[in-house]
């Protein structure tokens, strides 16, 4: 019972400890991200089976409008629903976790209110259910590549690079709308517009190379998603797809800036959440 | 040793005028940058009415190991803010606070819980999120579910729980909690009797094993019995500390007994919401005798009056009536009717010879579809009741919270036979 334990509190004293704190409640951690995946699929007819279908569907669409009707071609020596397939899975689960990390505070906002822990665990766990829906649609791919009879290419050994970087890229961007989104209720409103855009923003269902040339093509690669799902694809489907690992160094360097950027603010305001909600 | 000292804390709130509820929207902030540029100050319709509020000033404080600390005060005095810095929940605007110790807050029962998870799960959550480890939660998971009682329902959803039983779980989970500092905000306001003395019981067990307990509450009853000190906040200020008996019966004396009227003329700074705003209320003997107070035998009616600011509401008043020591004697309500815009008022009558001589808390709710609480005016009056007795030889405290003059009669069934 001896104090060890010293904590001081103070205004605008953002303890040393923080992350020390944030390592021991690392099982908070994990049991809030038990409770979204358990609370997700409860109480909902098909379960699990919308992980499965809503992809498909989307690819489904996708192929039908953009490849049938629009007659966009694919990288040549790839087929069109892998494409389509491999950039939705990547940017699914960056808009799924970017949306979940910039509710996250407003979710749990009774728990903000009540208790304290450090408060980036709850955007933090709000990524499981991302993670697990990626799990499901990356499962659907690796089908579809059976059926395509498209061989996996060696660079698979690259892919968890590539969704550390969707990580990082969601989570700068989650964090600082997380914080937004506690001072302004319209930034609720603001998210899924952003979603919607940022999906034709960036080369889900069509290849960059449409980019390539033409005068916007320096400010389209700043976009941190278009290196990510082109580097994404290049794992996946090989060298046939288009990839420019030039890209990626840019992509990497930006995203990590957001995320400190977003975290340094993120901490600053932290404290006070309570008092808006 | 002091396990937590307290320099200097003060909490300043910033009270928007304009906008009653919720954050400002990304519009607010907009139309007023706009103005700011425009006209070059600042538009008064906009943000400029703000006051600063301070729900904490100077407060100084240290706490030994193994206190047990009662915390009183009327609403609004500070309390809860308290214990919020304390919890770490928010910060103080200035001052610093030094705490030793693992510290477990409770200031809600039940924190986190999902309603779509099951007891079980939610024993797990909940449990974490209060700071306990899985083994912890794992050791104490029988004796939770025993003290909570629960066990048939473990893996139902919580949203299928009674009130009560949801109440027994969240209380019984913190209650196996093992923090050197322990900090209860009014819980005890739930359950029903049996499960208060219960968690009396574990308090009492908490602050008896050496730790340091800080317990907010609004029965007094419960902190004498609990707290060896206590702490008196009046307006943001800790006014008072000490044992808490002195505490007690200081803070008792302070406050002003005989809050017989409140009355507003203009409906602008009436207390109240967009919906209904508080006309008045007030408390009215009727004498029995020339003596102008209110004794045992006085019948009161309580009037109340408001201004309803919603068209075709189904209103009913809901009155609760409390010693001043916190315990709710009674909760009467009216019929619920509808009521078009404009001013409603309300009568309830009191009789003679039911209550008990001393000072009594009245607070008043308007309620809507007999469900939603529009406005709940707490403490609204304040009266004392004095004794008064006949033919009586004996003058000791009488005891009860009522004194009702029920038929209550003997006689004499057999005489005995004289020889």
């Amino acid at each position: 019972m001896a104090g060890q334990h010293t904590i001081t509190i103070k205004a605008g004293g953002s303890e040393k400890d923080y992350w020390k704190d944030l390592w021991l409640n690392r099982q908070l951690l994990w049991i809030l991200s038990k409770r979204d995946i358990s609370v997700r699929y409860k109480q909902t007819l098909l379960g699990v089976a919308w992980s499965v279908l809503r992809p498909l569907a989307t690819m489904i669409v996708m192929v039908f409008v953009f490849s049938y009707l629009a007659k966009i071609k694919s990288d040549p020596g790839v087929p069109y629903p892998l494409m389509v397939l491999s950039g939705l899975t990547i940017w699914t689960f960056f808009s799924n976790t970017f949306t979940q990390i910039s509710n996250s505070i407003l979710i749990n906002s009774n728990l903000v209110s009540k208790v304290y822990f450090p408060r980036l665990l709850m955007p933090l766990s709000s990524i499981a259910v991302g993670f697990v829906d990626f799990l499901i649609t990356f499962g659907i791919f690796l089908l579809l590549t059976f059926f395509f009879r498209h061989p996996i290419s060696w660079q698979i050994v690259f892919l968890p690079c590539f969704i550390l970087l969707t990580f990082i890229t969601s989570l700068g961007f989650g964090l600082f709308f997380a914080v937004l989104n506690v001072r302004f209720r319209d930034i609720g409103q603001l998210i899924p517009f952003l979603v919607q855009v940022g999906m034709y923003a960036c080369p889900v269902a069509y290849s960059s190379t449409l980019a390539q040339g033409t005068w916007f093509e320096k400010y389209y690669n700043l976009n941190p998603l278009v290196g990510i799902i082109d580097g994404f694809r290049w794992c996946l489907l090989g060298d046939q797809a288009y990839f420019n690992p030039q890209s990626l160094y840019s992509t990497a360097v930006l995203s990590l800036i957001i995320l400190i950027l977003s975290l340094i603010y993120f901490r600053r305001k932290e404290n006070t959440f309570v008092d808006h909600i | 040793m002091p396990v937590i000292v307290a320099e200097n804390i003060s909490k300043k709130y910033i009270i928007d005028h304009q906008r009653k509820t919720g954050s400002p929207s990304l519009r607010d902030i907009v139309t007023d940058t706009m103005n700011k540029w425009f006209s070059g100050k600042r538009n008064d319709a906009g943000f400029a009415e703000k006051e600063e509020f301070w729900a904490l000033r100077d407060v100084n404080f240290s706490i030994d190991q193994g206190d047990r600390i009662g915390i009183v005060g009327h609403n609004g005095a500070g309390k809860s803010t308290l214990l919020k810095i304390l919890s770490r929940i928010t910060e103080p605007t200035t001052g610093q606070i030094k705490i030793n110790g693992r510290i477990a807050s409770l200031l809600e029962v039940g924190t986190g819980f999902h309603p779509e998870l099951t007891g079980r799960e939610n024993i797990f959550l909940n449990g974490a999120i209060l700071g306990m480890s899985k083994s912890e939660i794992r050791q104490s998971f029988d004796a939770i579910v025993d003290f909570a009682g629960v066990e048939k329902f473990l893996d139902t959803p919580v949203k299928r729980y009674s009130s009560g039983m949801y109440v027994r779980l969240g209380f019984a989970i913190a209650a196996h909690l093992n923090p050197e500092i322990l900090i209860v905000d009014e819980v005890l306001a739930v359950g029903d009797t049996e499960f208060q003395k219960k968690c009396l019981g574990k308090m009492r067990d908490v602050s008896e094993s050496g730790r340091t307990l800080l317990f907010v509450s609004h029965n007094l009853t419960a902190i004498q019995a609990l707290c060896n000190k206590s702490f008196y906040f009046e307006k943001g200020r800790l006014i008072d500390q000490g044992e808490t008996t002195h505490i007690i019966t200081n803070y008792l004396s302070k406050v002003s007994h005989k809050m017989l009227e409140k009355h507003w003329d203009n409906i602008e700074n009436a207390p109240g919401n967009d919906q209904v705003r508080i006309k008045s209320f007030r408390l009215i003997p009727d004498y029995q005798d020339d003596l102008r107070h209110i004794d045992v035998r006085t019948p009161v009616s309580f009037e109340f009056e408001f201004w309803n600011l919603i068209e075709d509401a189904n209103l009913n008043l809901s009155m609760h009536l409390y010693t001043f020591t916190g315990e709710c004697i009674f909760n009467v309500g009216t019929q619920s009717e509808s009521f078009a815009k404009g001013l409603v008022s309300g009568k309830c009558e009191l009789p003679g010879n039911f209550l008990n001589d001393g000072s009594y808390v009245v607070s008043m709710m308007i309620v809507k579809d007999t469900s939603t609480v529009l406005y709940n005016m707490e403490e609204a009056l304040v009266f004392d009741i004095e004794d008064y007795r006949e033919n009586v030889t004996w003058y000791g405290k009488w005891p009860g919270y009522i004194r009702p003059q029920l038929n209550f009669s003997i006689r004499q069934i057999e005489h005995a036979v004289n020889d």
